[in-house]
């Protein structure tokens, strides 16, 4: 089809700079700090990822969105490890990485908060934290009797829950099953924004959320962009998208049908692109 | 104690709580409350129905009787922590014991030569449970039921179904059931070394991480595995280091009974399952806390000594006993419902 060469051009970049607000343009100055070229994923003959490209930059949210089955998942698995592409490039700060399993990419500074959220209910949201990344006490306590800096990893947890703007969680000894579903989700990206020190993606983070918990979510997410992070957001629901999203890159049937900004489209023109109702191309300026 | 979480978790859900929300909240916090009010409630109720109970020299033998299914209860707790079942740990403690005894009978080969290779052996045993259960992803009720029978045959096979007195067996193997007095109540060196794993288990759960990996495996498998914790290694370790439990366990059984025989301790798996109920880990995994597993173990023991001392028929002590777990697990569903 003739008009694909051009989608593919307008996903490199955003759609166009008149879109992006003036106060965030040097963002898209620098080199993305996560980069995937041509990825194709096929398993038999079965596609799931089509050649896709997706650029993210330090200080931005992208929002993903598509329908089920578009390869929202399958992208954002490509990206931090979980699944290996069959083709394409990876790119982080400019290397080519090539990660083997999700544990590379986190060390490497990705992190990911799952939709089921991967919290321990039984274990206090310090624990939680921490959880296979436990700091031990100084000195031979620590080496030789392997114990555990339990108030230390309080501390900074209570810190790194602050930092997000967090207010109604004080005690870091209390068990995650105590808190309310938007606590948890705190207590899970809290934990991706103390570790993520390149990229955090979010799984469906409001999907099981009320009004005002959501808005917590939201503003937490905002709180990693203006930290500096890379910030990927997958989402179904179009207003959170629309709110708290700097660039939207819309999946659809296993390739990329473009990047939009809040600004650039309105939400029904979002959908209508995500279902396929209408092309970007139509719409881009030339 | 403190409440200061609990009051945490009052200001931001912002209700109030009855006194029986406060007691589920703490027992929640505390899961091993519950079981020392009712261990220090017998204690006063044998002592009652005959004072001697509460003397120095009944304190030493109850303390005795507790040393090994206390022991055992000790690896149960474990895996129970993990969300599974061992119903192995009698099988296992007998073939480690029939070994070592075998091994180092009549000057065969040197006591501590045919321990090491004892609980090397129950070692091994664990560890195969681990690796059917960590492997083949059978549950470990399956896993364990299969080598209850298999490890109970072995060893009555390897030993030809007979008993091996202690006179049979070096000083070494039968150590454990050495001991002094301090006025009359008498400590034997199994009871000192049944001490000293709770407390190096004890600080393990609960100072390092290897013990939050434990119970994170044991709340929720795929989140601890989805956060980073190598959940099949932890499973496999703790199936492992229960077997070794186990070879010290059986240890110490000779020393007990003065004898090693193969069909010592025939309740083996139902009273360091019951002790670990009783004292408050979940059966659901990720619950509980050693100290727990100890006095209910003290628990089970003292009704049996309690009862049998105030003249009681035997069988009581069994219904005491079923009562106990059913209650112990009824609160545990309680507790549980906090949110």
């Amino acid at each position: 089809m003739d008009p694909e060469g051009e989608v593919m051009a307008l996903s490199k970049m955003p759609l166009s700079v008149d879109h992006i607000p003036s106060d965030k343009r040097h963002i898209y100055d620098a080199e993305p700090v996560l980069s995937g070229r041509d990825l194709r994923i096929q398993w038999g003959h079965v596609v799931g990822l089509d050649g896709v490209n997706i650029d993210l930059y330090k200080g931005e949210v992208l929002a993903v969105i598509g329908d089920n089955g578009a390869g929202k998942s399958t992208l954002i698995k490509c990206l931090t490890g979980a699944y290996q592409p069959t083709s394409g490039e990876i790119y982080l700060d400019g290397q080519p990485v090539d990660f083997k399993r999700p544990q590379d990419a986190r060390e490497a500074g990705i992190e990911t908060v799952y939709q089921q959220l991967a919290v321990i209910p039984a274990l206090d949201i310090a624990s939680n934290l921490y959880l296979a990344r436990e700091e031990r006490r100084p000195g031979p306590m620590g080496s030789v009797l392997r114990m555990l800096d339990k108030k230390g990893m309080a501390k900074r947890a209570g810190e790194s829950v602050k930092g997000l703007g967090i207010q109604t969680i004080q005690n870091m000894n209390l068990a995650v099953e105590n808190l309310s579903g938007g606590q948890r989700q705190a207590v899970a990206v809290a934990r991706a924004a103390a570790f993520g020190s390149k990229v955090v993606v979010l799984d469906e983070p409001t999907a099981a959320l009320g009004v005002k918990e959501s808005g917590m979510v939201l503003n937490m997410i905002k709180q990693l962009r203006d930290n500096g992070l890379g910030v990927i957001l997958i989402s179904h629901n179009m207003p959170h998208v629309w709110e708290a999203a700097d660039r939207i890159h819309i999946q659809r049937l296993g390739g990329s049908a473009g990047v939009i900004t809040p600004q650039s489209h309105d939400m029904g023109e979002g959908v209508a692109i995500m279902t396929g109702a209408k092309k970007l191309v139509q719409d881009a300026p030339a | 104690m403190s409440t200061s979480s609990t009051d945490a978790a009052t200001q931001f859900s912002g209700r109030s709580q009855s006194p029986v929300q406060r007691i589920q909240e703490l027992l929640h916090k505390y899961p091993w409350v519950s079981p020392l009010v009712i261990l220090l409630l017998s204690f006063v109720v044998f002592t009652i129905l005959n004072p001697r109970f509460a003397t120095a020299g009944s304190m030493g033998l109850l303390i005795q009787q507790t040393a090994i299914v206390a022991a055992l209860a000790i690896g149960q707790t474990l895996i129970i922590l993990t969300a599974g079942i061992d119903l192995s740990v009698g099988a296992i403690t007998i073939l480690s014991m029939m070994v070592m005894a075998t091994l180092a009978m009549d000057g065969g080969m040197p006591g501590p030569l045919a321990l090491v290779i004892g609980v090397g052996l129950a070692t091994l045993a664990g560890m195969l449970n681990g690796l059917l259960v960590t492997r083949v992803n059978l549950p470990p009720f399956i896993v364990t039921l299969g080598t209850l029978s298999v490890f109970t045959a072995i060893a009555l096979l390897y030993s030809g179904g007979s008993s091996i007195q202690q006179s049979h067996l070096p000083d070494f193997i039968n150590i454990l059931g050495k001991g002094f007095s301090i006025g009359g109540f008498r400590l034997t060196y199994g009871v000192l070394l049944v001490i000293v794993m709770y407390a190096v288990v004890g600080f393990v759960l609960s100072q390092t991480a290897w013990g939050r990996y434990v119970y994170a495996v044991g709340d929720d498998p795929e989140s601890a595995r989805l956060s980073g914790v190598p959940s099949k290694r932890v499973l496999l370790q703790v199936y492992t280091v229960a077997g070794f439990i186990y070879g010290i366990a059986a240890w110490a059984l000779i020393g007990r009974s003065g004898a090693a025989t193969p069909n010592a301790m025939p309740q083996a798996n139902l009273d360091s399952i019951t002790a670990v109920v009783i004292g408050g880990t979940s059966l659901f995994g990720g619950r509980g806390r050693l100290i727990g597993t100890l006095i209910g173990a003290l628990i089970v023991q003292s009704f049996a000594f309690g009862l049998s001392l105030a003249g009681v028929n035997q069988q009581w002590r069994f219904f005491a006993t079923g009562v106990l777990v059913i209650v112990a697990v009824s609160v545990d569903q309680w507790i549980r419902k906090v949110k």
